[in-house]
């Protein structure tokens, strides 16, 4: 809960920070923009939380989303397949993509960066083989289905809160209701700190890995639906390259382990939201987009370290109370 | 005879408050095999692991040639001539055999090692273990009987004029144990000591010249060559007051609560194991560390698969392909291993106690939060479990007190047979008789109770019967009125029924 405080009060510096410097931070335009991202970004995140709370890494997502937001224009102004069949389609897709990283990862025993890392080059590449490297796109139709993710709800006159906030508002309760709220939740978060023991107390530790990854190619997918209806056309060359990285980077700011056991639904949506802003602030505070990695790997580092240090602080106040305890007793 | 080579006088060294030797001489000549036996725990392995520099000792002295040595580590033990094989294996497996053999101490030329002299000089102390590999094999693809025999090898390359064995055939076949117990007398006659440390008093029988027995951290006696017999070394090795400190009542025992038939483990795939427990029975199962005990719960646990045999539970035929299985049928096991196998360190005792039964008590998928509080507010209570509050992460608990959380878990399940693997290893007295009483608790509620324990004191104080293991065979079975730590010893070191119970 403190590492939620922590990282909380970080994004709302940086926010302030921001504010202060450029103008156009506030403005309704922005402000939506920048709730769209997170948004998108958040889904994501929230499916390699999953991963990373049993101890495991997703590294394909960002191909997945590459993959389904080819797929998706492609099946249907190319090979003109209905919309309901299409999204099914993509949907089975990205589930079934889950589905083969957890066989392999546990009934095979390949480690889960392997056959992430595989996925990663595999799906990119069968993306850039079906469109031939060409740009997918949906031109003017489909605007209903577009609508999913371009659509505005209104919130109060002239600020409306943009859908894909809707979605990821549905994905971040029912995720949260799983992992606090029911045993399979309990038992994820258990598998992640200790698989052997896990094993020993009677969960089907496999079917349980399983799912995780499920969630996270499931929720890459959706994503990745999202992300292509929103901007309306997809480059298979670099479509949801490094997502992979921002999924991950916004779950470990955001509180999660990636020894595993640990994570909160809440800590993650908010990591996602600093790691938009972040981007924004570049863009809008610097004219040079090209230090952007620069900056997010260092705010990225500076959480990750002050966490350690107040992890060790706290370790040592409370080896200090127990050898007080036990000389006064 | 010579004067010794190598000389621990009064030696003394704790464990986190544990005395594991209190005041243990040794002395070995040149030429000479010297056995070291005793119980498992007497403090036979700590004290070899003094002797070669591994672990310092609190307080006493270590003589080489007669002169006071202080033996800091292992490198100064090897430059003094003293090598240690351990009982564990120390290679590195994804190392080839030569480079195995000269582990840190590559003879090398301008920082390139000499890869001619590694090999050479390899293949002449292979040569003299009788292991005929390649020094560029890689260790990993050799049998767990070869890999002994590149320790043995590594050992001899450094000239060791002391090498101490600790249980080097625990792992070997009959043949290898041939070839080994031969280099042992070739060591000897070129003047080599050799202290030797194996629980097969059989071996000890055949190559010892000298056999010095350790009990509870303490020398309990010496046999000289002509006095080495089966019977004499079982009667130093045991023999002590049982305390009153179990609280055991004989139980009226009921139907057959678990039945095992035929059970093979991977362990040891060419015994298989059979036997009955009844419901209200407490049941111990001895034998020697490796006796494939803790592998036999862990099959009947659905942890590891069994390769063949029948399990019931109350008459119900169980296959337990994992460990929800066994749960279903009514059984629980508390593993050996508890930090590893047994808790979540980081979780509070709360969603420790409960995660067993949470499937039981879901309400359609959800937790029952209701359910897991009320367990807590009985188990913690009625386990007498210390803990501030259901909150704290049970890695800030006492090792006692974890062992009760674990037990506490199982307990939950209401199983119909209880499974304990080394219930009390590495707890305190107080939570050791807390334990036993939970023991006696649950039988006395009708439940079948299998406790492995190395434990020789706790097997006899606590059990209605006992099965004792020996390599991986039920070596025989004894009633409570055939109990004696000699009959004990004698089926777990692989002697028969009628003389063990004779005997005593």
């Amino acid at each position: 809960m403190k590492k939620i405080f922590g990282i909380l009060g970080l994004l709302i510096a940086v926010c302030l920070v921001t504010a202060s410097l450029s103008d156009s931070f506030l403005s309704a335009y922005n402000v939506e923009n920048v709730l769209r991202r997170s948004a998108l970004f958040g889904i994501l995140s929230i499916g390699v939380a999953f991963v990373i709370i049993t101890g495991g890494i997703d590294l394909s997502l960002g191909s997945v989303v590459c993959l389904v937001g080819c797929a998706l224009p492609w099946l249907l102004t190319v090979q003109h397949w209905p919309v309901p069949l299409a999204l099914l389609a993509v949907v089975a897709l990205s589930l079934g993509i889950g589905l083969f990283h957890g066989l392999l990862i546990t009934k095979l025993r390949i480690q889960p960066f392997i056959v992430t890392l595989c996925g990663l080059l595999l799906y990119r590449g069968i993306a850039r083989g079906f469109t031939a490297d060409q740009t997918v796109g949906f031109g003017n139709e489909f605007k209903s289905l577009r609508l999913l993710a371009t659509g505005k709800v209104p919130f109060f006159p002239g600020f409306d809160l943009p859908a894909p906030l809707l979605f990821l508002a549905v994905v971040a309760i029912l995720a949260a209701v799983f992992l606090n709220r029911t045993i399979y939740g309990r038992y994820l978060l258990a598998l992640g700190r200790n698989p052997q023991a896990a094993t020993y107390s009677g969960i089907s530790t496999q079917r349980m890995t399983i799912l995780a990854y499920v969630v996270s190619s499931g929720l890459a997918g959706l994503g990745g639906v999202l992300f292509v209806l929103d901007v309306n056309s997809a480059q298979p060359v670099d479509f949801g390259s490094f997502y992979e990285l921002y999924a991950i980077a916004a779950a470990v700011l955001g509180g999660c382990s990636l020894r595993g056991g640990e994570g909160s639904i809440v800590g993650v949506l908010v990591g996602a939201a600093l790691m938009q802003v972040l981007r924004n602030m570049i863009t809008l505070v610097t004219t040079r987009n090209n230090v952007e990695f620069a900056i997010i790997g260092a705010v990225i580092l500076l959480g990750v370290v002050a966490d350690e240090l107040t992890r060790r602080i706290a370790a040592k106040r409370r080896a200090a109370q127990v050898l007080q305890g036990a000389t006064a007793a | 005879m010579s004067s010794p080579i190598l000389e621990a006088r009064a030696i003394c060294k704790s464990f986190a408050g544990v005395r594991a030797l209190k005041g243990v001489s040794l002395a070995v000549h040149p030429g000479e095999v010297l056995a070291v036996i005793g119980e498992n725990g007497a403090g036979k392995s700590t004290l070899m692991k003094i002797l070669a520099g591994v672990q310092a000792p609190d307080t006493g002295d270590l003589l080489v040639d007669g002169v006071g040595r202080s033996i800091r580590s292992v490198q100064e033990a090897l430059s003094l001539g003293i090598a240690l094989i351990h009982q564990e294996l120390n290679l590195a497996e994804t190392l080839d055999v030569g480079a195995n053999i000269f582990l840190g101490r590559e003879p090398h030329r301008w920082g390139w090692i000499d890869a001619g002299r590694v090999s050479r000089e390899a293949r002449a102390v292979l040569g003299q273990v009788g292991l005929l590999v390649d020094p560029g094999t890689l260790v990993s693809t050799l049998t767990i009987g070869q890999q002994q025999l590149v320790e043995i090898a590594k050992a001899l390359s450094v000239k060791a004029r002391v090498l101490i064995m600790d249980e080097p055939t625990s792992s070997l076949s009959d043949h290898e144990t041939q070839v080994l117990l031969r280099l042992i007398r070739e060591l000897r006659a070129k003047g080599v000591a050799i202290i030797y440390i194996s629980h097969r008093l059989g071996e000890v029988h055949g190559i010892a010249d000298r056999v010095e027995v350790l009990r509870d951290g303490e020398n309990a006696g010496h046999l000289s060559r002509s006095e080495i017999s089966h019977a004499a070394m079982v009667k130093l090795m045991v023999g002590r007051e049982l305390s009153q400190f179990y609280p055991h009542q004989t139980h009226p025992s009921g139907e057959v609560a678990l039945e095992v038939r035929g059970l093979r483990t991977a362990a040891y795939p060419a015994h298989a194991v059979s036997f009955e427990i009844r419901a209200g029975e407490v049941v111990g199962m001895a034998g020697l560390v490796g006796a494939g005990r803790s592998e036999l719960l862990q099959a009947l646990f659905g942890v590891v698969p069994a390769l063949a045999g029948t399990v019931r539970v109350a008459g119900v035929p169980v296959i337990a392909a994992s460990p929800r299985d066994a749960m279903a049928a009514g059984l629980a096991l508390v593993p050996e291993d508890r930090k590893h196998d047994g808790l979540f360190l980081e979780m509070g005792v709360r969603e420790n106690l409960s995660i067993a039964t949470l499937h039981r008590d879901q309400r359609v998928g959800f937790l029952n939060r209701t359910k897991e509080r009320d367990l807590c507010a009985e188990m913690i209570p009625a386990m007498r479990i210390k803990t501030p509050n259901t909150e704290q992460p049970v890695q800030f608990l006492s090792g006692g007190n974890q062992q009760k959380v674990v037990i506490g878990k199982w307990l939950a399940t209401r199983p119909r047979v209880f499974l304990l693997d080394e219930p009390t290893r590495g707890v305190d007295i107080g939570a050791k008789q807390e334990i036993y009483r939970l023991m006696e608790e649950l039988a006395a509620k009708g439940v079948a109770v299998l406790f492995v324990s190395s434990d020789l004191e706790e097997i006899l104080g606590m059990s209605d019967r006992v099965l004792v293991l020996h390599e991986g065979r039920l070596n025989g079975e004894l009633s409570r009125s055939e109990l004696s730590e000699e009959a004990v010893m004698r089926l777990a070191t692989g002697g028969n029924h009628s003389t063990a119970v004779a005997a005593s």
